[in-house]
């Protein structure tokens, strides 16, 4: 029987093992040095906070890998020799594959900073960060104050968390304004707002310069470069973007750049290698795609594809229209398609921004400026519907289609205030006036 | 991971670690309000029952009132559950238990041993605890106070201020306020207080909660309640018609159109107070397969019970001649034969193929019950049924199901296995309801596409114990017999994937393997398969 073997035991490996399992009775084992059990990276944050407990976070009961034949092995890999196709761990055991499938996922980017690798300086990504931030920042007696560097997504879920216990936290952006990489003027700056409302020190336009040590190996205080400022704290987050985690790559044969190379069908350089989800890097980038997507739905998609090809049915991933959501603290984002901030926008983007009076609420709508054509939203504290938007984005749909029958897209629950009507009234005006 | 507990009393979320000086003044207000209800629970006799009767009820509604607003008022608007799992109050910790035993204890105390709280016997005068609601129940009715007054009068309190601390936690959400204005509107008129007016009107009449619907409210067809209703005249003649009408045309026509909600979490006192005192608790309940499993036999066997007993109630005050009345228990008996094979049948008719293997357990109830009708049916005596005493079963089913399960159990445990286990566990009108919601209804609650992360707060707030987040990920509507429609999965996710809405028949039910967002082929491929 056909061993698959595949490392790493998040969205990516085990969305993967599931579909084989659905296709086929290949024999499945899925290793990781993480924890036991698959958990949803995404909610780390709700543990800390106390919504949930880390069992919560798992969305399979323990029973149920046993019950689909799905074996797990706790174990971190050394090396890799594909030549005779077998893993070598840490610990001196080794095992054999058929086929090998990467999905060991990222880790958080470090830049050198002086004091980087203190004690209470820290990125979260892994169960391993969330249970050291449990111990350097359990409240604000312990940690004084926190640090994060970083303006992403990742940043603004730590200053969240760290919100939630009372302790004080400084936000350093090295941008002019939150994730404006990413996100058009005007939500990244509703965005800044939100932020201070919540009693976060948001420092705009400002880069970590380094972090002392208090002469025991822990945080004491961070400098700031642009002002020389000293911020005494207890806890720095590192925030600032993930990278591959294939460090255990380097002397094997399969070929890296950021990430480990891959073709559309998602294959190594090495025959019978794959690689998915936040460590796989696509050779050529798909469309207006990152050739590295560090985001759960595209690693739940490579792994739904590659299940395809390993189960004799060799299928390209195609990912279909973007869409990607997040929550900044108390307010809701969801895109569909393609709106890009100032930075990288194409020239033929032009946008439609509305925002509601109470500052927590906006759209914005990105069309190609000649031929009208609808080419993605932001959506900010409305939620929308998915399988509309997917479906106007296939139909090339024109901006005053999606405005006016925008409605047919709103996915806020019951007896919510509805704005298409607002919207629909700021979208004419601001044409008339352009 | 977290497993350290805060041992403070705080129930409202935001304040994980510690309670602001004015919480603490409010507590303080409540706690005193509630020393004065233990102070007559001991028989300390108190001068003047009014006054301290609205002492108390006052003291503890104004401290619910300023706690709540200093809870969340001081914050932005939000999803407010930090430190629900730190609390010790909320998560099985010291308190929790605490708080269970003296509920429980309380239940015990109320349905089985009410002279403890006050109550007098035999026409005696009412101390202690039931005679400090004296005043309260005069004004009202006319009459001296029950333990049933005294339960119900807090049971009301309870809804009314936590339902405003529920409205100001989800002050974002309108769904949620409407909703909790709904249970504190029907808690306040239908239960409280227009069963008391309509005793000042005609004395005469049994107790009817409007609201109350069968199996819920299987005395409502007791002898002495029929008899009571119709030596009444038209107005008792019209009320034991609605009793009739609510479960068989009613109830049928509303969870078509709006799912069981439009009663569990929008009508229904066990609800309402679910909903509000107990929404501290919704993330105890099981979510575990096992709980599943437990629950659909459970609640399945508590309904034949009731249906079995209501008929064995009825059919002991019928007579066998038609000339006295043409309900003789022979037309009874058939009658309801030819309407639960009707039901069944149409069921298999049109649903068999959906059911899968659940028809099987489907087909195995119905004959079991149709033996077990007419096995008491041959058997029966004129005051013997199943040969014991006719009383006997509706007896059993008061005790073990009325009082022990939904009371002792369904309220008291709520710090143990959260705020909804008699509604999932027990409740027959929940297990009717559910039936048809999963059948025919237009109630769903959609998943969003591709844009579940499977964070697992969804399944965390069920506090039906639904594995939310299972059907999430896989792009899958939730249509679950028990799910009552609280939304609060949809106002916790935080991307926006679920929503409740009530939409056609058709696609309701839509298992997926490959969600919206990858290769349109490959969902072509698996999905149309």
């Amino acid at each position: 029987m056909e061993h698959i073997v595949i490392i790493g035991n998040g969205i990516s490996g085990v969305t993967l093992a599931r579909h084989v399992r659905k296709l086929s009775d290949k024999k499945i084992t899925i290793v990781s040095a993480e924890t036991d059990y698959f958990f949803s990276r995404t909610a780390l944050m709700y543990i800390y906070m106390g919504h949930m407990k880390f069992e919560h976070t798992q969305p399979y009961e323990n029973w149920f890998w046993e019950k689909n034949r799905i074996e797990l092995k706790k174990g971190y890999v050394n090396s890799i020799d594909t030549d005779i196709k077998t893993l070598h761990f840490a610990d001196g055991d080794q095992i054999t594959y058929d086929k090998l499938v990467i999905a060991t996922g990222s880790k958080p980017n470090k830049f050198g900073w002086p004091g980087q690798d203190l004690n209470g300086a820290q990125g979260l990504y892994s169960k391993q960060d969330l249970d050291n931030m449990e111990v350097v920042a359990p409240d604000n007696k312990v940690c004084k104050r926190a640090v994060i560097v970083g303006g992403g997504l990742i940043g603004i879920e730590l200053a969240e968390m760290l919100n939630s216990r009372d302790i004080p936290v400084t936000f350093l952006v090295r941008e002019s304004s939150f994730w404006n990489g990413v996100l058009p003027e005007g939500e990244s700056q509703m965005i800044n707002r939100h932020i201070k409302n919540h009693h976060i020190d948001l420092r705009l336009n400002t880069n970590l310069k380094a972090i002392n040590s208090d002469g025991n190996g822990n945080v004491k205080s961070i400098i700031i470069e642009e002002t020389g400022e000293e911020i005494a704290c207890n806890f720095v987050g590192l925030t600032a973007g993930v990278t591959p985690n294939i460090s255990f790559l380097k002397n094997s044969k399969i070929e890296t750049n950021k990430g480990v190379l891959v073709n559309r069908y998602l294959e190594t350089n090495i025959k019978d290698v794959y690689a998915i989800g936040d460590c796989a890097e696509q050779r050529k980038a798909i469309g207006n795609r990152r050739p590295i997507e560090a985001v759960w739905y595209t690693g739940r998609m490579m792994g739904e594809t590659l299940a395809q090809t390993i189960c004799d049915n060799k299928l390209q991933y195609k990912p279909g229209h973007w869409f990607n959501s997040a929550k900044f603290l108390d307010i809701e984002y969801q895109t569909y398609g393609w709106v890009f901030g100032e930075k990288g926008r194409p020239n033929h983007e032009k946008h439609f921004h509305w925002k509601h009076e109470d500052d927590t609420k906006c759209i914005t709508i990105a069309y190609h400026k000649d031929s009208n054509v609808f080419l993605g939203i932001n959506t900010f504290g409305i939620r929308m519907r998915h399988e509309t938007f997917d479906k106007w984005l296939t139909e090339n749909r024109t901006v005053d289609y999606v405005i006016n029958n925008l409605k047919e897209a709103n996915f806020d629950p019951e007896f919510y205030k509805q704005f298409e009507a607002k919207i629909l009234d700021a979208y004419n005006n601001q044409l008339q006036t352009a | 991971m977290s497993n350290k507990l805060n041992h403070s009393m705080s129930l409202a979320s935001p304040d994980a670690f510690n309670i602001s000086t004015k919480q603490k003044f409010a507590l303080g207000i409540g706690l005193v309000g509630l020393f004065i209800l233990a102070l007559a629970l001991f028989n300390v006799n108190l001068p003047n029952t009014a006054l301290f009767l609205t002492l108390a009820i006052g003291m503890i509604t104004v401290g619910t009132i300023i706690y709540s607003r200093a809870a969340y008022l001081s914050k932005l608007e939000g999803i407010k559950n930090d430190g629900a799992w730190f609390k010790s109050l909320v998560s099985r910790g010291f308190w929790g238990w605490a708080l269970g035993i003296i509920l429980t204890s309380f239940y015990i105390i109320l349905y089985f041993y009410p002279q403890y709280l006050g109550l007098g016997k035999n026409g005696e005068a009412n101390t202690g605890l039931v005679g400090l609601f004296d005043p309260l129940s005069n004004l009202l009715s006319g009459r001296n106070a029950s333990q049933w007054f005294v339960y119900g009068t807090l049971y009301t309190i309870a809804i009314l201020a936590f339902g405003y601390k529920f409205i100001l936690k989800y002050r974002h959400n309108r769904y949620q306020q409407i909703r909790t204005i709904s249970v504190m509107f029907f808690q306040l008129g239908f239960a409280y207080l227009i069963p008391e007016f309509m005793y000042i009107m005609n004395n005469d009449l049994p107790y009817y909660d409007l609201k109350n619907i069968w199996p819920l409210n299987y005395y409502l067809f007791d002898e002495w309640s029929v008899k009571g209703f119709l030596s009444n005249g038209n107005i008792g003649l019209a009320l034991i018609l609605f009793g009739i009408v609510s479960t068989f045309i009613i109830t049928p026509i509303l969870t078509y159109k709006y799912g069981k909600r439009w009663y569990c979490s929008w009508v229904c006192g066990c609800g309402g107070l679910a909903e509000t005192a107990g929404d501290p608790f919704r993330h105890l309940s099981s979510k575990k397969l096992s709980a599943w499993k437990i629950e659909r036999w459970l609640i399945h066997l508590v309904l034949v019970f009731s249906v079995i007993m209501t008929t064995a109630m009825v059919y002991s005050y019928l007579g066998k001649d038609s000339n006295n009345f043409w309900l003789t228990r022979e037309v009874f008996i058939t009658a309801e034969i030819i309407f639960l094979t009707f039901i069944f049948g149409t069921v298999m008719f049109f649903k068999g193929k959906e059911l899968g293997k659940d028809a099987k357990y489907g087909a195995i109830g119905y004959a079991l019950v149709i033996i077990i009708l007419l096995v008491m049916h041959f058997t029966a005596t004129i005051d013997h049924l199943f040969y014991v005493k006719s009383g006997t079963l509706r007896s059993v089913y008061g005790i073990y199901i009325g009082s022990i399960f939904s009371g002792v159990i369904g309220t008291g445990f709520y710090p143990i296995l959260g705020n909804r286990t008699w509604c999932r566990f027990g409740c027959p009108m929940a297990a009717i309801l559910g039936f048809q919601q999963r059948l025919f209804s237009k109630f769903r609650i959609t998943t969003n596409g591709g844009q579940c992360i499977s964070c697992g707060n969804c399944s965390n707030s069920c506090e039906m114990g639904i594995d939310v987040r299972a059907y999430a990920q896989k792009g899958e509507n939730i249509v679950r017999s028990s799910c009552v429609g609280c939304g609060i999965c949809s106002a916790v996710c935080p991307r926006g994937v679920l929503k409740l809405e009530n939409d056609t028949m058709k696609g309701r039910i839509n298992p997926t393997e490959i969600l919206l967002g990858n290769d349109v082929d490959l969902m072509d491929l698996i999905n149309n398969k």
